[in-house]
């Protein structure tokens, strides 16, 4: 038998038929993600052609993208503020009732942002093709799983089906040898990956990221790499499981248990790529060479070390027309630029080892005056589980504000933004024109250092700030 | 849908390569339920000012290209979230095919779903375009062949099956529909 990639043994024991020269494969699809934004019109379709939902046991509906994260919102003390996400939030737990789907809706302890609870309620696993109506589902990659992001159309496939028609992507090795220095963290790795190979380096690609580096992150930082393949445009990264994904696993509500447990732990270890299996391009990386990493531009490879200045790009409309929006010039230095916000959260840095992180710079130190900070966990589960820590308290006594959960400022839904003209140091993924708010600066960094901008006012380099 | 054959019509050409998904359809308009009306939003913070205010420099705004029903943009259109928002927005705009020399794969594939065609040409086509905005341009899907006003030709690379349907104009679900007893059998195969 032929040495063969982690992505294609997980897409060859999906295929219900296999892809031919006129059709694509029929890829079963194990567990379905949905949520309030991009579900309602796939439910409409099952309506309006009086389908079913093949198989309800295989969705997991959550509430996070428009949600509020204003507690007295949140519990219905007060009415959502923004009107039409309210009716977003009507919808889906009129289609879940409707169509049979359990939904962790705004009253559920197991609520958050879809890419959180889905690892946290051990429904993520090794060797599962996952999709969700959103693109940052390659975050559950992390575990070994083919999770990719899809339109509305598909989603209403997924509902009807459990299947998609999909062509077989190419496969992308990245090799990140070497070992991270103290205070470069998971998030500078990825932002450094997608600078060196660009925002479509991976259109195509299936990414797989392999190597010393890759091996000794914890289960949270790797998905905080997967979860970013998107921005290299690889629709999905995938890290093969091992003893990390298996504890980090074990016991959690979806997970198998007893005999099923060790049953499923012999099947995920054959799931990592054969010697000799081919890709078809590799990519190395040297991950000491490193430093903490910041946007400076207008998509997420426009990158540079913290202690790096703006490239000078001549003759480049496209260039200059970022740096007038960033209101940045080339040559000038990041560190020390004020900046106004300061958002802690996202499926890319909202889980709990990211509030820690941060929580460790902040301790004992204050926001400095004229900047907001936000720090909203990426699920009710993450939130308690800071509370226990006692993080909620670090960051309040900062001066920052403790939200409830969900994908707030990341994409600025549900109005939590930034304004005009204010730049804002954020965790989050995307550093698009107006992704946090029309006409809002956004500075893609890692937890670290987005506290240390905080408390400086200022962009900063986080490693003067960690503890030791 | 409507059956797609040929497309035949005037350019607009926005010259910025990565046009993410956030430029075509701001997310905070993604609070709608239904896939309609979208066009007044697609670019919105390009079109319109912080006010409101039409943006008179930008192109869309430009009285010129009322009417033309392609878009020619630079390398990587589409890139960013999976919203197929950004196609509807497109489409509803009055856009019906999407020209540049690299797609998003998301995004192609939403727009393949819904008749947006999204044509990949080669780096010389590509430039021919750019630099002449407003040409009338001939796409045939039947030959997947782009053909510019010059009589130049370009083939541009469409999936099989997609492509298959968009002449057809049926949807892939049906398609899938009927593969559920293979569906079943997988299922009842496996063992975990």
């Amino acid at each position: 038998m032929s040495a063969k990639t982690l992505f294609e043994k997980v897409w060859e024991q999906h295929q219900v038929v296999p892809e031919s020269a006129d059709t694509p494969a029929v890829l079963y699809i194990d567990l379905h993600l949905v949520h309030e934004v991009t579900s309602p019109q796939a439910f409409s379709v099952l309506r309006a052609e009086n389908l079913k939902v093949r198989r309800p046991d295989r969705v997991l509906a959550t509430m996070d993208h428009s949600t509020p994260t204003d507690p007295d919102e949140v519990f219905g003390r007060v009415p959502i503020k923004v009107e039409s996400a309210a009716r977003q939030v009507k919808e889906l737990e009129k289609n879940c009732r409707e169509f049979g789907i359990e939904l962790h809706g705004l009253d559920r302890d197991t609520r958050g942002i879809v890419h959180v609870i889905g690892p946290e309620l051990g429904a993520t696993q090794p060797g599962k093709t996952i999709v969700c109506g959103d693109s940052h589902t390659a975050t559950h990659g992390a575990f070994g799983a083919l999770a990719f992001g899809i339109g509305t159309t598909e989603v209403g496939h997924v509902l009807a089906t459990q299947c998609l028609l999909q062509r077989r992507p190419k496969t992308l090795a990245i090799e990140v040898t070497g070992k991270l220095r103290p205070g470069v963290t998971a998030k500078d790795l990825i932002l450094a990956i997608i600078g060196e190979i660009g925002v479509s380096g991976g259109t195509g690609y299936v990414i797989e990221y392999r190597g010393s580096a890759i091996e000794a992150l914890s289960m949270e930082e790797r998905m905080t790499v997967c979860n970013m393949s998107i921005e290299a445009g690889a629709r999905a990264g995938m890290i093969a499981p091992d003893e990390t994904t298996f504890a980090y696993l074990k016991g959690r509500r979806f997970a198998p248990q007893g005999k099923a447990w060790d049953e499923a732990v012999a099947r995920w270890r054959e799931l990592k790529s054969d010697p000799g299996a081919k890709f078809d391009r590799v990519v190395s990386i040297d991950a000491s060479k490193l430093e903490p990493m910041i946007s400076y531009g207008t998509h997420p490879g426009m990158v540079v070390p913290i202690s790096g200045k703006v490239p000078d790009v001549a003759n480049d409309p496209v260039h200059a027309k970022a740096l007038n929006y960033m209101g940045l010039n080339g040559g000038e230095p990041m560190v020390g630029k004020p900046i106004q916000v300061v958002f802690i959260g996202s499926c890319t840095n909202g889980r709990l080892s990211d509030l820690e992180l941060a929580a460790g710079v902040l301790k004992g130190r204050k926001v400095a005056s004229g900047v907001r900070m936000l720090v909203v966990p990426g699920s009710q589960q993450v939130k308690r589980e800071a509370e226990r820590l006692g993080l909620d308290k670090i960051f309040t006594d900062a001066g920052a504000q403790w939200r409830e959960s969900g994908c707030s400022m990341c994409i600025g839904m549900n109005g939590d933004t930034a304004a005009r003209g204010e730049y804002a140091v954020s965790t989050s993924n995307r550093n698009f024109e107006g992704r946090q708010g029309a006409g809002a600066r956004t500075l893609l960094a890692s937890p670290a250092t987005a506290a240390a901008a905080a408390i400086a006012g200022k962009i900063a380099d986080p490693r003067a700030y960690l503890p030791h | 849908m409507q059956p797609i054959r040929t497309i035949e019509s005037r350019t607009v050409v926005i010259p910025v390569t990565n046009i993410d998904t956030d430029q075509i359809i701001p997310a905070r308009f993604l609070t709608t339920t239904t896939r309609e009306g979208l066009g007044k939003q697609a670019f919105a913070d390009w079109r319109y000012d912080a006010n409101g205010a039409v943006k008179s420099d930008f192109i869309l705004n430009k009285p010129e290209v009322a009417g033309c029903g392609v878009l020619v943009a630079g390398r990587n259109f589409g890139c960013g979230s999976s919203r197929e928002h950004a196609p509807w927005a497109l489409l509803d705009y009055g856009f019906r095919a999407v020209i540049s020399t690299e797609i998003a794969d998301i995004f192609r594939n939403n727009s393949l779903k819904n008749g947006l065609l999204p044509i990949v040409v080669d780096d010389q086509t590509h430039g021919w375009l750019m630099n002449n905005p407003g040409a009338n341009v001939k796409i045939d899907l039947e030959t997947t062949t782009l053909t510019l006003p010059t009589c130049a030709t370009a083939k541009f690379p469409i999936e099989g099956f997609a492509r298959v349907c968009l002449m057809n104009g049926v949807d892939e679900l049906g398609f899938l529909l009927q593969q559920a007893p293979a569906i079943e059998r997988y299922e009842a195969a496996r063992t975990y």
